[in-house]
């Protein structure tokens, strides 16, 4: 379990738009990695590139390597199916599938991929939602619609759904930026919790989000809009919110962005 | 910025109403401040209608419309109504205007015209509705629901529809099994997969089939399969025509459908490691199960109706024929055709209880497709 990123010379388009240029890094096992930067600067891309979500959007295209451990996700006969099988994501906005109750959406992995004994699943669900924090929350109406709980609750149930698929690595799009300082909190404490058995990677505009759930930080940039974004530097967290090597961390850091 | 704070504060919430003047509207409420703000004449107030004028105006201009009409010797009914219509929209305005100032007036205005349409929209609804009931219910029964035409002479009474209502029944049903998979496969295509020319040529064409004329379909379904192929009149091929109707219904509403379904949905299927094919199978067509049956059914309701192509390639026939692909059949808008061409009493008798089973028939396909709809479509509740 949790696995190593390694990115070499990574550059990313739509259609002919270039979004992110000759991004190199690399992502340390069971620990948290945040991208902080500014709108547009291609963080959301770059993590989409992670588990090859990028190239669903129409025109979407990369161009370098990403190894998992020692697979190259962008090599030739690789399955992007698998890669994300293998490369969990929770998204921005909580996006319960509707037509489904709790119990189904934290199933839909496996049952959609057909990879399930049906004696486990009443364990899956369990073990799930205990590891996303919702099973004392939920436990009462499994069948109800995912779609009827809170804005937090629902993604926490999305996490559990990411987490029933049994991946290595975890990629969250500002997992927090539609919930409450509460529900923030709860998904902070999970995050710690998440650590000891997945790599994580999370985009966030929340810098004291990363500076508190972070190991390494990367900060990204743009030029000006409308250039590709750029990683600026990546570090530990404790450096980069302390002692950043350059001007342009330090100056976004501190508020004097622009 | 802190002005507005201060001016908040100075108008703390009033715990006790004002006592309102009668004809102010709820929103009335003068200065209720306990604070410094002088108690001066209201700038908020404004002269109102009360609330059952537009009642009144209407049931006015009904009663002008009335009089007009018998002083006037005006024959026909619409006219009165008409009339009523326009004095309705003209009154409301000038009244308002008069009272309430310009604004409220174009307001109104625009509500008279929407009230006045709406009544326009639903009156021939109704009353359509009310005389194929009327004259449909009598000769409804049992004995009418489970016989055929055979040996029934044109001005004899009895005799039945079974034959039409099986004819219907399985022309729509095979039409359905030909349209619906191909054309939802279509939507999925055109809304999934579907990029560049080949998806715009497509969507074009389905729009212009859209508006092919009902004869027309069954012209062509006449030259291939009846004259080319040299098959005979049929159900079924009469059904080849109403699926080509059905189709270019089923893709554009399911087209509409799949389009409303969140892309994060798709999204967060494919990023769980799903297939796409079963992203499309299990989550976006699932989503929008509601809206497509809802097109499904139109479609369905559309066909049911036709009668061109079931003359050219039906044949229509008066004995029961279950078997959909050999011989004549026929129809229940077939069946109301014949009748009404004969022209004798009891034939138009038929005809309208034949056109009323036509309506409940459709009525109750609708609702059987909503209770699945329902059934299946996203839940929202705790």
């Amino acid at each position: 379990m949790a696995k190593r990123i390694d990115v070499t010379g990574l550059t990313a388009y739509y259609g002919t738009h270039k979004a992110i240029d000759d991004i190199s890094m690399h992502v340390e096992p069971k620990s948290v990695t945040a991208f902080i930067g500014p709108s547009g600067c291609g963080k959301s891309t770059f993590l989409r590139t992670l588990n090859r979500m990028h190239e669903v959007t129409p025109g979407g295209r990369v161009e370098g390597r990403v190894m998992l451990d020692n697979e190259d996700l962008y090599g030739p006969g690789v399955d992007p199916v698998q890669v994300r099988r293998t490369v969990g994501m929770v998204f921005q906005r909580p996006n319960p599938f509707p037509t489904m109750s709790i119990y189904e959406n934290v199933i839909a992995g496996p049952r959609l991929n057909g990879s399930y004994k049906k004696s486990e699943l009443d364990d899956i669900v369990e073990r799930n939602l205990r590891g996303a924090n919702l099973w004392n929350e939920v436990k009462d109406r499994l069948h109800k619609p995912g779609a009827g709980l809170s804005g937090g609750q629902q993604q926490r149930l999305c996490i559990a759904r990411a987490t029933a698929v049994e991946p290595e690595v975890l990629l969250m799009d500002e997992p927090c930026s539609a919930l409450d300082p509460i529900s923030t909190l709860a998904i902070e404490d999970l995050i710690a919790q998440l650590k000891s058995r997945f790599t994580i990677v999370i985009v966030t505009h929340n810098m004291q989000q990363a500076a508190r759930v972070s190991e390494r930080t990367a900060f990204f940039n743009l030029e000006a809009v409308g250039r590709p974004g750029k990683l600026i530097e990546i570090d530990d967290t404790d450096r980069i919110f302390s002692n950043p090597s350059e001007q342009a961390t330090e100056d976004y850091i501190s508020g004097r962005f622009g | 910025m802190s002005e507005i704070v201060k001016d908040k504060r100075g108008r703390a919430p009033a715990p006790t109403p004002t006592s309102g003047a009668a004809g102010a509207g709820p929103d009335g409420g003068g200065p209720a401040g306990t604070g410094p703000v002088p108690a001066g004449p209201s700038t908020l107030r404004r002269p109102r209608l009360p609330r059952w004028a537009p009642a009144g105006v209407a049931l006015g201009s009904v009663a002008v419309g009335v009089l007009v009409g018998l002083l006037g010797g005006l024959e026909s009914r619409v006219q009165w109504g008409l009339i009523a219509a326009l004095v309705f929209v003209v009154a409301t305005f000038v009244l308002t205007s008069a009272v309430e100032g310009r604004r409220q007036a174009v307001d109104r205005l625009a509500a008279s015209l929407v009230w006045s349409s709406f009544v326009v929209a639903v009156l021939p609804l109704a009353s359509l509705i009310w005389e194929t009931v009327a004259r449909g219910i009598p000769g409804v029964s049992w004995y009418f629901l489970t016989h055929s035409m055979n040996g029934v002479l044109s001005w004899q009474e009895g005799g039945g529809i079974y034959h039409a209502i099986l004819g219907t029944l399985q022309q729509v049903l095979l039409a359905s099994v030909i349209a619906i998979p191909i054309g939802l496969l279509t939507a999925v295509y055109l809304v999934e997969y579907g990029r560049g020319r080949l998806a715009k040529a497509i969507t074009f064409f389905v729009d212009v089939m859209t508006g092919i004329p009902s004869i027309v379909a069954g012209l062509f379904v006449l030259s291939l399969w009846i004259m080319m192929l040299g098959f005979g009149y049929s159900g079924f091929a009469g059904a080849l025509a109403l699926a080509i109707l059905m189709m270019p219904i089923v893709v554009r509403s399911t087209e509409e459908m799949l389009k409303l379904v969140p892309n994060e949905l798709r999204e967060a299927a494919l990023a769980l490691g799903v297939p796409k094919w079963r992203v499309i199978l299990k989550v976006v067509l699932p989503t929008a199960i509601g809206g497509i049956t809802t097109g499904v059914m139109l479609a369905l309701a559309r066909i049911a109706g036709e009668t061109a192509p079931i003359i050219l390639l039906v044949f229509g026939s008066n004995v029961i024929n279950a078997n959909p692909f050999e011989g004549a059949q026929s129809s229940l808008p077939l069946f109301v055709y014949e009748q009404w061409a004969l022209g004798t009493q009891a034939a138009y008798d038929r005809a309208w209880a034949a056109a009323l089973v036509l309506i409940v028939l459709i009525m109750i396909l609708n609702l059987v497709a909503r209770g699945i709809a329902r059934w299946k479509a996203p839940k929202s509740g705790r």
